[in-house]
């Protein structure tokens, strides 16, 4: 303050104005912060009044049940939707009993040393590399294998008791080489998300499991893992819903974009039961997926297209919405039943 | 594990089978755990033998292409007859883009985590977290359609072109920009808001006390405060947005242009490795390689970017804990 001794009328003055002048300050700055706030729903909800403007009117029960075509009109996400379900399933079944023993490892074995060290190191470098990245990585080992069968591609017959699978290799632009990209991107999620639920656990659990003679698994596997599955399937959940959403990756390693064809020709629930067989051929057809075919549909110079990749788009935000609704069930229910 | 030394003979041989076991199944989890590393190497391994040192009768990109020419050539034809491998127009298309999403988006995320660490109620913070999850969900190509379909027609248009009289084209650096930076927001905004919120309680009341102002508090006391946490928060998203592909290949187009004009189409690192993948080059091609001597040049800006911010963080951690 420069009004120090003097108390004159100009110095008090001085004080009221800078006052009224703080005054507009604080009012200001709390009132941007608020609006840069809020800005993140308005957003939201330009986009979804955006999205739905545009394709509302064209999401149908046919654009559900078609594949894709050369008119507008007729053009569906069939195979998209299916190409999604058989990447995102694989992904899941490869990716949690990875991630959840990889979490068991650095939680509940490896509490410290350089090992550890490392491996926390790699794990946060690694949420930060860019999906494409990973892309490039599941094209060069997956979808090429290094070269290694470039001149001669083999086909691997696999016999199991009442049929056999074949095998490409190298494994090329099937839904496993996308399956097994896409794990090498939510695994990082899957740890961090399911080491988070297992450091919850309390650790007098442990400690009451050791004092009975449980040896150190059996503690894990009977005491610990139950108790932390709610948090760990919440995680894993998470994790999928952001494969769902993947497009980058899934175009490096070279997803067709127009596909008139489910992997392993199941169209619906009821022809797995019809074909079974089917289930043991879609890991190694050809797919498209569902935010593959809203890039395409967004490329195409038609504007009809833009409906269709907008009724697309519905659908996507649709699915990742079934999956954050879960989540948060699985959550809430978890602290409901938190007993300690 | 405790040794069983004093134990009986038959008790011994019972606990050492249980002991294999558990050996077993701790390798087993160890490998789960390396899984992440192996990763990692794999990476590495494959932009290193494409990009940099080739296994012998190979060539990796650069025993083709000099460093020197890939790093300050301004044109970039890799698909012309007359090839040029000059990654300048690719790294400045980048980072324009993530030039643009970093001045619209750092300044609005940061000052959302001051509304929501320093006035908001819980309330408030209730429904705000939750809706900021749900952007940090949408898949970024949606983002792309909404930068193509809105951003460009309904809003840099109108305003630039009709107002100021610039040129915009379809496809621009500017509408990809502004859904970067709507993607960053929700990084910037929880990641600084933790680090506001750490800040001692008594820091805060030290300043009231002096007769500081709610405004004062937060702006010279509260943020220099947690400075070091909101820089990493920065730095993440700005790597975010060199990383981020598909709003990217949608809405800035693909033509490498080495120029600053936010509302030219422009193509980034990202943007070339997508559009080379749809042209199925052949494996060994010079084309195939500089795919791997661009993804490399991305890898290391964003791995160095993320490395100095966990550095920054860790660094923060150590003052206030």
């Amino acid at each position: 303050m420069s009004a120090a001794s003097g108390g004159t009328m100009r110095d008090l003055l001085h004080v009221r104005q800078r006052s009224a002048r703080s005054r507009w300050t604080e009012a200001g700055f709390e009132w941007v912060c608020a609006c840069s706030t809020w800005f993140g729903l308005a957003v939201l909800i330009v986009l979804l009044a955006g999205v739905l403007w545009q394709g509302a009117s064209w999401l149908t029960w046919s654009f559900l049940t078609s594949y894709d075509s050369r008119h507008p009109e007729q053009a569906g996400v069939l195979a998209g939707l299916w190409g999604s379900f058989w990447l995102v399933s694989l992904a899941t079944i490869l990716a949690v009993p990875v991630g959840v023993g990889a979490a068991i490892f650095l939680e509940e074995y490896q509490t410290k040393g350089w090992l550890r060290t490392l491996i926390e190191i790699n794990l946060s470098n690694l949420a930060g590399v860019p999906s494409i990245v990973y892309g490039i990585l599941g094209m060069a080992v997956f979808v090429k294998m290094f070269g290694t069968f470039q001149h001669d591609p083999k086909v691997l017959q696999i016999s199991l008791i009442f049929t056999t699978v074949d095998v490409p290799l190298p494994f090329g632009r099937t839904v496993l080489s996308g399956a097994m990209t896409l794990t090498l991107l939510i695994l990082p999620i899957v740890i961090v998300a399911s080491r988070e639920a297992l450091r919850a656990i309390p650790a007098s659990l442990r400690h009451a499991s050791y004092a009975l003679g449980a040896t150190h698994w059996q503690t894990v596997r009977h005491v610990v893992l139950p108790v932390a599955v709610p948090g760990i399937v919440t995680g894993v959940i998470l994790a999928v819903a952001r494969a769902v959403g993947e497009t980058a990756p899934l175009l490096m390693i070279g997803a067709a974009v127009f596909v008139a064809r489910s992997p392993g020709g199941i169209e619906s629930p009821g022809d797995i039961l019809r074909n079974p067989h089917g289930i043991l051929e879609a890991p190694f057809d050809n797919f498209t997926a569902l935010p593959i075919q809203i890039y395409n549909w967004v490329s195409r110079p038609e504007p009809e297209y833009r409906h269709v990749a907008a009724a697309a788009i519905l659908v996507l935000l649709a699915v990742l919405q079934v999956f954050n609704i879960v989540a948060s069930v699985t959550r809430s229910r978890m602290r409901r039943q938190a007993r300690w | 594990m405790t040794t069983a030394s004093n134990a009986p003979l038959d008790l011994k041989r019972h606990f050492s089978l249980m002991r294999a076991r558990e050996l077993a199944i701790r390798c087993g989890l160890l490998g789960c755990a390396l899984a992440s590393v192996l990763t990692t190497t794999g990476i590495i391994y494959v932009l290193v033998t494409e990009a940099l040192v080739a296994v012998p009768p190979e060539k990796a990109f650069f025993q083709e292409v000099s460093p020197v020419e890939f790093f300050t050539a301004t044109q970039w034809t890799p698909q012309f007859e007359d090839k040029h491998f000059g990654i300048l127009p690719l790294l400045v298309g980048t980072f324009l883009v993530a030039g643009i999403a970093a001045v619209i988006g750092l300044p609005i995320g940061l000052a959302g985590s001051v509304y929501l660490s320093e006035y908001a109620s819980r309330r408030t913070r209730n429904i705000v977290l939750p809706i900021l999850e749900i952007l940090a969900g949408i898949p970024t190509v949606v983002y792309g359609f909404f930068a193509l379909v809105f951003v460009t027609p309904y809003v840099l248009r109108p305003i630039f072109q009709g107002l100021f009289g610039f040129e915009v084209n379809v496809f621009n650096a500017a509408s990809a920009g502004i859904v970067v930076a709507i993607m960053i927001i929700p990084i910037v905004t929880s990641l600084s808001e933790d680090a506001l919120r750490s800040v001692p309680q008594a820091l805060r009341e030290a300043a009231y006390a002096l007769g500081a102002t709610k405004y004062q508090v937060s702006s010279r006391v509260v943020v220099p405060a947690a400075l070091s946490g909101i820089l990493a928060s920065f730095l993440l998203a700005i790597s975010r947005a060199v990383g981020e592909t598909m709003a990217v290949a949608i809405a800035a187009g693909q033509s490498p242009a080495l120029t600053l004009n936010p509302f030219q189409s422009i193509e980034t690192m990202t943007g070339f490795i997508v559009n080379v993948s749809f042209g199925d080059k052949p494996h060994g091609s010079l084309d195939w390689k500089a795919l791997f001597a661009v993804a490399m040049t991305l890898f290391v800006i964003t791995l160095a970017m993320n490395v100095i911010s966990q550095m920054i963080m860790r660094r923060f951690r150590e003052v206030y804990q």
